[in-house]
Order: C-alpha cells, then sequence, then structure tokens
C-alpha cells in the first residue's frame, strides 16, 4: 500500500495501530487519513488497512 | 465622477488628479494613497478610486484611522477579510504573531483561545511584552491588538482546548489556526476539527525549532481543508529550541494561508 507516497509491504492484514507501531509512531501525535478520509482514534485498533489503500499520516512533532 | 476620499463618499470633476484632490481637501497632507498604493508622481483620478490623505504624525481621529489603516488594503480585499472570522488556538509563538499579521491586514473577528499567562521566558518569540509578565496571554494580546488594529473584533476565551470544548469554542471560526505547542494536543484538535466540522479550514504547523534552512519551511495542503505548515521534523527539544526568527516564518506562512482562503485562493 501507499503510506506518506511511499510504497510500503506488510506480510499480513494490519490495522491502523499496527501499522503506526510499525513506524515507530505514537497514537495520540498523529492524524490517520485513509483514501482522503481522516479515521477517528477510537477506529485505529479494528480499521483493517487494504493493499489499495491510500495513507496519509501526519505527525505532529512539538514547538509553538 | 464619484471617488472615495478616506472612505467617504465624493463628488469630483472628471479628470481632477490625485493631488489637485489633495490641495483642495486636504492641502497639508504628505501621504497621499491612491487604491492602497502611497503615490510620488500626481494621477489623474477615475470613477470609484480610493484617495486617502494624511498628515504624517498626526494623531488622526478614530474615523480617519480606520480609513488610513484600510487605504493600505487593496480595494476588493479588504471587504473579504473584514467578513472572515479566524480562531487561533494557542497563543505562543505561532498565535500572537498569526493574530498579529491578521489584525494588520484588517480581519473582522478573532477567537483568541489560551488557558496560560504570559513568563517572561516567553518573551524569546513570543509576542508580548515585559509589562504582559503575569498578565493572561488572551488579555495581553488583546491588548497588543488594540495597539495595532482596534477596529479588529476580538473574543477572548481563557480555557484549556480538549475534545469537550473544542466545538463549542470554534463553532463561529471560519478557520482555525492550530498554534498548540505540545504535538498531542496538535493532533488531537485537528482530529477534532475535521472530524466534527467537515466545513471548517484548519491550518496547522509542525516543526519550526532550531535555526535551520528557512527554506525547508514549507505549507502543505493534507487534505482539501487542512494545510499543514512547518518542515515536519524539527522539534523542540534539549539543544534545539524554538527561536523567534523561525517559528515566525512558520506563523506567518499561516497567517497568509489563512489570507489566501479567506480569498478562494486554496493552491499552494
Amino acid at each position: 500500500m501507499i503510506i506518506n507516497g511511499k510504497e510500503m509491504d506488510f506480510e499480513t492484514k494490519i490495522t491502523i495501530s499496527e501499522m503506526l507501531k510499525k513506524l515507530g509512531l505514537a497514537e495520540e501525535k498523529v492524524v490517520a487519513e485513509v483514501n482522503f478520509k481522516i479515521i477517528s482514534k477510537e477506529e485505529y485498533k479494528e480499521y483493517v488497512l487494504d493493499q489499495s489503500d491510500k495513507v496519509e499520516i501526519v505527525s505532529f512533532v512539538g514547538g509553538g | 465622477m464619484k471617488i472615495f476620499i478616506n472612505e467617504k463618499n465624493v463628488i469630483v470633476n472628471e479628470k481632477d488628479t490625485a493631488f489637485e484632490v489633495r490641495d483642495f481637501v486636504k492641502k497639508d497632507a504628505d501621504i497621499v494613497v491612491v487604491n492602497g498604493f502611497i503615490i510620488r508622481e500626481d494621477v489623474e483620478l477615475k470613477e470609484n478610486d480610493r484617495i486617502t490623505l494624511i498628515i504624517r504624525g498626526e494623531i488622526p481621529n478614530e474615523e480617519e484611522l480606520e480609513a488610513s489603516l484600510v487605504s493600505r488594503h487593496t480595494p476588493g480585499v479588504h471587504e473579504r477579510v473584514k467578513k472572515a472570522c479566524v480562531g487561533i488556538a494557542g497563543l505562543g509563538g505561532l498565535g500572537s504573531n498569526v493574530a498579529i499579521s491578521l489584525a494588520r491586514i484588517g480581519i473582522g473577528k478573532l477567537l483568541l483561545v489560551d488557558f496560560d499567562v504570559v513568563e517572561p521566558s516567553n518573551l524569546n518569540r513570543q509576542q508580548y511584552f515585559i509589562k504582559h509578565i503575569g498578565m493572561k496571554k488572551t488579555e495581553a494580546l488583546a491588548d497588543v491588538l488594540k495597539n495595532i488594529n482596534p477596529f479588529v473584533e476580538v473574543e477572548r476565551k481563557d480555557l484549556y482546548l480538549d475534545e469537550s470544548n473544542i466545538e463549542d469554542c470554534f463553532k463561529e471560526a471560519d478557520i482555525v489556526v492550530e498554534a498548540f505547542d505540545d504535538p498531542k494536543c496538535k493532533a488531537n484538535l485537528v482530529n477534532t476539527l475535521l472530524s466534527k466540522f467537515p466545513e471548517k479550514y484548519i491550518v496547522a504547523a509542525s516543526g519550526m525549532a532550531g535555526y535551520f534552512s528557512n527554506n525547508t519551511i514549507q505549507t502543505k495542503r493534507k487534505l482539501d481543508k487542512f494545510y499543514l505548515v512547518g518542515d515536519d521534523t524539527s522539534e523542540a527539544a534539549l539543544g534545539c529550541g524554538l527561536m523567534a526568527p523561525r517559528v515566525a516564518i512558520a506563523a506567518n506562512h499561516q497567517a497568509n494561508t489563512v489570507l489566501r482562503i479567506i480569498l478562494e485562493e486554496y493552491e499552494i
């Protein structure tokens, strides 16, 4: 699947939570879009990503 | 023909020039602004031109002041900017700079939201003065803005934003600027706004610490109505503090993005 414009390959079906873990990103610091739709945090654990999905993760860093 | 002098409707003769009008209306005016431009050479006026006459150093009355402020705004732009209501979540280095730029362009209304008070350490990058130390940031920033452009409507909200109050706080805003420091608060605000208000625009920021290159700070359009400013990576951390120049660069990317959205220029 495409994550932040890069092609990535996972061996098995993967949820948003699992994908974030693999990418080393903290759930509470991200905004996740799948196919240009925002996914709410409560759905991360159950939302299984599909091969054809276009995923965009914004991971915020501190400072302002 | 009809023109505007200091925002007032006036009838002048065809082919009258800007300097002729000045000599007649306000001979001592040393600044003549025509349609947002200060002119040095005389020009012939056209129907509906806007001319503003200013005496340098003179303290104007309220009506003249508004006309002078408005005179530097491009006609057609100002009317739209004046109608906009922008929410600013967090009044630190980003939020205080965004608010000042938006006040200078004559934004209609600002919703200023922060729970904190001004501390001495804020002065390294935030738009406050020593006299504001200890004051609520909402109150201190309202004081700064009043001294820049008193014609901006300012609504202050002294509260800590979380899921329980984000919706209520920003229901009036057309555009919300995310200007927090904490990355969890940033993500929480953006997630909540995107899901609760599909019609609103959000302009967030991430990655502006240090003194890295100016040019790594970018504006990206992440979703139809979600813009993100910053270099994505430069986190405020030990040995990599937030500094006025780069924070202000990011803040003004945000402010210009707000202005572009108001003027329906959605492309980055």
